[in-house]
């Protein structure tokens, strides 16, 4: 099993201008643990809507990579959505999931990914280009480039482990960080 | 497209041009990217946004989607709308929270269910609620009862959504839609 925060880490390493958008839930503490940046939008209600914020993104900058960094609470809310991104065929988008069969933040309830569901054949049954299911760390290292010119979209199955980290809480501004978000990828009107 | 388009005219009753004014409206204020679920009343809104090259068009399995992809819109530069008829908007509530956290606009078009002459009746229930709905999260909502509204209103919408990040609904009367007999 891999290690979350290791392999979210190992994801985000020189990670240059890579939109990066978290869902609710521990996938969101993995990625400020490596450091807050403007270009982190943090999803803080509406579970479920992470991969579609992705989509909205991605399309909107075609001339940007996307990466959506949740968990599998937050794609199994909202299963249809990877349909409605493998009809659009976003080139630039990647969802990574971090499965780890239980709701973390509330208490480690299962979740249907521990018994029934296996979230990368979904991806690919809905049109994901490209399926990848690590099972390796070092593997991180390999996927990595693909987030910043794979031909999405994209879709990193990651089953971790239940290991428990720091939880590193970052803002929850909205409109602060809808406005540095713009701000720094040169769209503030 | 051409016969999307006939079915939506005998639909509607007559060659009604509100969904061509709708679209001109999109147009004027740079609407980039509109999501949808089908409903009768918008098909030919729906494949005017379709053809439109710079429009890109979204089929969503479900409304509840539709939030999420206009807040991506918002941090990519872009303006964007939702089409929906009044039984999606019950399944928003909790989507819609994340356009009023981060004041991320939205026009939303709403079709009118379960109000006049609808031939299912099971409709009713959330066609009474979708207004009130609407307003507990946190929309300004206008309602259209007769065609000659829908340009100004629209218009108006936009100004407010756009111009202030708030987020706008218009909702279109089952009366004014004329729905056939038999229509979804």
């Amino acid at each position: 099993m891999l290690d979350r925060r290791d392999f979210v880490g190992r994801l985000l390493k020189d990670r240059g201008d890579l939109m990066v958008l978290t869902g609710l839930g521990t996938a969101t503490f993995d990625v400020a643990a490596q450091g807050d940046n403007p270009l982190n939008f943090y999803i803080w209600s509406g579970m479920g809507c992470t991969a579609m914020v992705g989509l909205g993104l991605a399309l909107a900058r075609p001339d940007r990579r996307v990466a959506v960094i949740t968990g599998d609470g937050d794609v199994l809310m909202a299963l249809g959505s990877l349909a409605t991104i493998g009809s659009q065929q976003p080139k630039n988008l990647s969802i990574v999931c971090i499965d780890n069969a239980v709701y973390a933040a509330t208490g480690m309830q299962p979740t249907a990914t521990g018994t029934a569901c296996d979230l990368a054949a979904t991806a690919r049954s809905c049109g994901f280009t490209q399926v990848m299911a690590p099972t390796d760390i070092a593997e991180a290292d390999t996927l990595r480039p693909l987030l910043h010119s794979g031909q999405g979209p994209l879709f990193i199955h990651a089953r971790v482990g239940t290991q428990k980290h720091e939880r590193i809480i970052p803002t929850r501004d909205g409109y602060g960080m809808k406005y540095r978000f713009l701000e720094a990828s040169g769209k503030r009107s | 497209m051409a016969h999307a388009q006939d079915q939506s005219s005998q639909a509607n009753g007559s060659h009604a041009d509100w969904p061509d004014r709708i679209h001109a409206v999109f147009k004027k204020f740079n609407v980039r990217q509109v999501g949808h679920v089908p409903d009768t009343g918008h098909t030919r809104l729906i494949s005017l946004c379709a053809q439109d090259n710079e429009i890109t068009d979204v089929v969503l399995t479900s409304e509840a989607e539709g939030p999420g992809l206009v807040l991506g819109a918002t941090l990519g530069g872009e303006r964007a709308a939702l089409l929906m008829q009044s039984s999606g908007v019950g399944n928003c509530i909790n989507t819609f929270s994340i356009l009023q956290n981060c004041g991320a606009p939205i026009v939303l078009i709403v079709t009118m269910r379960g109000e006049f002459n609808d031939f299912n009746p099971w409709q009713r229930p959330m066609g009474k609620m979708t207004e009130e709905t609407l307003k507990l999260c946190g929309f300004h909502v206008y309602r259209v009862d007769e065609e000659k509204d829908v340009e100004p209103v629209l218009v108006a919408a936009c100004y407010m959504a756009f111009g202030g990040n708030f987020q706008v609904a218009v909702l279109l009367s089952q009366r004014m839609i004329n729905r056939m007999p038999g229509a979804h």
